[in-house]
């Protein structure tokens, strides 16, 4: 277990600043995911934790040890990558044991670690094959067993299920999350999957652009996203933006076929007639039975009213989203997925939101505006 | 490959008739060399079926227990000559072009790696036999002629840079993920580079010191060039003496022909497990 302490990391290649001054403080036995887009530099910054690559600015301390420059092996990490990167001409046993050998310890010993990592992980019947005999999912298995068998100061995982089919990758999401659990690491998770990031963080840290766009417990940056870019990149379907109008009263914001309420706790009294970009997300609206369809929108009859065309429908078994226009924008609805409740195209769904499920955000810098004002 | 599968049933025959007359195109001038070699005969007789008249093993006692000027046993003294030669080729071949096309392959951007790589290019593009007289004057200001080293160090100019070339783009194939798992699990680049690159690239050394091997072991015009003791020959030159400008010993040569054949098939076989490659598979997804 350690703890690891990144200021100012800038990196550039060639032209492109990949990072641009990253701090994070990662506290002993935490399970940090780092998530974004393609290209938001996210796998740069755990190569530089890792040693494979070097800041052009800033300091890497990890248990309060300056090894900004070190060599990798110097830092006492274990990395897992996305491509399982086994040694091809090893068994698994070996490649279990390779870390280990390096570092000099005693046959026994290595024999007791790689015993307990392949009874950990079920690696006992595939110690004397090869990678290239072996299953993805086993692979990866012996590419955690090799990270775990070094017993280091810090794991990084970098993308280790993208290569796994759906089914294997939610099962051995679970067993990362137990690991960790069990073995009370500190480990730092690189993924572009928001499902992995939310389920497996303490701490989640948005990158964007090479910036931490956003950093706390999971739930609480779901729940408070401090950007559209976050509300956005969080959730599934995604976040509705609408953009919209601070009406006359500020009670609400406004749109064609929207009628937002506006929780001035969180956002105090904004402007009237400013502009601002609601977000919605389509797990928060409720269907206002018995005003849909057939009674269409009837301006200002409520408060909080939602109007939304319905174009297409997809039923998923437990739940159904409507998709139409809201503002002129996309817009999905949840939605009960019962036959006779499900929606049609060219049905009008009246829905609500509360007040606390409703985001505002600048558009110009597509920051919050919650304390804003 | 069921005949309804690829096509009409008739066309199965067909291509099996194909097939054999192109094996027969392939083997009849092997045929041939086998069957002058196995006849007493030193003239070959132009016949459509190549059959010897008079079977005998003479052709392979006299190449196989010739005797030299001083009465040493040529062929194990040229058969020596040929292995030490090529081997050592395909020593230096790969011993010097191993690192450099690690250099190449991983930092492609180094102070002259581009211009290297040009020169070296531009080694390929000459005949070997256009160097022959400059070659000559160097080893023997060197006091090289006649000599195994001298042969070594000729045919290594040629070696290396082809080696280069092939090494470098099997380096480029392996993914750095595997030096990179190496050097986080505890490894030095150069410990990386010997635990788990070489043996990953494994298929493309053996093949490299394969190919540097056979070039050492078939060449002849510069063997003919530097060597002039016969028992300093290698087995392509030693073989070429038994058709001279008056008299040519077809049935010798044939004989020879399938002697110095023999080695570099069991090499060939010896390391084909290598040869069809795909070490690296399974090591990294993809």
């Amino acid at each position: 277990m350690a703890t690891l302490s990144l200021r100012s990391i800038r990196k550039v290649l060639g032209a492109n600043a990949i990072l641009k001054g990253i701090d994070l403080d990662v506290q002993s036995g935490a399970f940090v995911v780092l998530v974004g887009p393609s290209g938001c530099g996210k796998s740069t910054l755990l190569r530089t934790i890792a040693g494979l690559e070097t800041p052009d600015e800033g300091s890497i301390k990890l248990d309060d040890k300056d090894v900004t420059r070190a060599e990798p092996r110097e830092r006492d990490i274990a990395m897992v990558f996305q491509s399982y990167a086994l040694y091809p001409h090893l068994t698994v046993r070996d490649n279990l044991a390779f870390g280990l050998r390096l570092r000099g310890e005693s046959e026994s010993k290595i024999k007791a670690r790689v015993d307990e990592v392949s009874q950990m992980l079920g690696l006992g019947a595939l110690l004397d094959r090869l990678p290239k005999d072996m299953s993805g999912g086993q692979r990866q298995r012996v590419a955690m067993g090799r990270a775990i068998a070094r017993r280091p100061k810090l794991f990084l995982f970098d993308e280790p299920l993208s290569n796994l089919d759906a089914a294997l990758r939610n099962q051995v999401r679970i067993e990362i999350k137990k690991l960790h659990a069990s073995l009370g690491a500190t480990m730092i998770y690189v993924t572009h999957d928001q499902v992995e990031a939310m389920t497996l963080a303490d701490q989640l840290v948005v990158l964007n652009s090479g910036k931490v766009e956003q950093k706390g417990p999971p739930l609480e940056v779901y729940a408070r996203p401090a950007s559209k870019f976050v509300a956005g990149f969080l959730g599934s379907p995604s976040m509705n933006f609408t953009d919209a109008v601070v009406s006359d009263d500020s009670t609400s914001a406004v749109a064609t076929g929207l009628r937002a309420p506006i929780d001035r706790q969180r956002f105090g009294a904004l402007e009237r007639g400013r502009k601002v970009i609601v977000g919605i997300r389509p797990h928060d609206v409720t269907v206002r039975k018995g005003e849909s369809s057939a009674h269409g929108y009837r301006d200002g009859a409520a408060p909080t009213e939602i109007i939304v065309s319905v174009e297409v429908v997809e039923a998923m078994g437990f739940e159904a989203y409507a998709h139409g226009p809201v503002g002129g924008a996309p817009f999905v609805a949840r939605v009960e997925a019962t036959a006779d409740a499900l929606p049609r195209r060219g049905d009008k769904l009246a829905l609500s939101v509360e007040p606390a499920h409703v985001h505002l955000f600048d558009p110009e810098s597509g920051r919050s505006l919650e304390g804003a004002s | 490959m069921s005949a309804s599968r690829k096509g009409p049933a008739w066309l199965e025959p067909l291509s099996h008739l194909v097939l054999l007359a192109a094996v027969a195109f392939a083997l009849y001038p092997v045929l041939w060399v086998v069957s002058l070699a196995l006849d007493g005969v030193q003239r070959p007789v132009a016949r459509a079926i190549p059959w010897p008249d008079s079977p005998s093993l003479d052709n392979f006692r006299a190449i196989l227990f010739a005797r030299g000027s001083s009465g040493e046993w040529l062929f194990v003294r040229q058969l020596t000559n040929s292995i030490v030669i090529s081997a050592a080729t395909a020593l230096t071949a790969i011993g010097i072009a191993t690192p450099a096309a690690y250099a190449l392959a991983r930092f492609p951007d180094f102070v002259g790696a581009k211009g290297g790589t040009k020169a070296l290019l531009a080694t390929q593009m000459f005949p070997g036999v256009a160097s022959a007289v400059p070659l000559y004057m160097l080893l023997d200001k060197l006091r090289l002629l006649d000599t195994r080293s001298g042969l070594v160090l000729v045919y290594a100019t040629t070696a290396v840079p082809f080696a280069i070339f092939q090494l470098r783009g099997a380096f480029e194939t392996i993914p750095k993920d595997l030096e990179e798992a190496a050097m986080v699990d505890g490894a030095t680049r150069f410990q990386a580079f010997i635990k788990v690159v070489l043996p990953a690239a494994r298929p493309a050394l053996a093949v490299t010191a394969l190919f540097a091997f056979m070039s050492a072991w078939n060449e002849f015009i510069l063997a003919a060039t530097f060597l002039s003791r016969e028992s300093a020959f290698t087995l392509p030159v030693a073989l070429q003496r038994h058709v001279g400008e008056f008299d040519a010993a077809w049935g010798k040569f044939a004989a020879g022909s399938i002697i110095v054949s023999v080695p570099v098939m069991a090499l060939f076989y010896a390391l084909q497990k290598n040869l069809v490659g795909g070490l690296t598979s399974g090591g990294v997804k993809g």
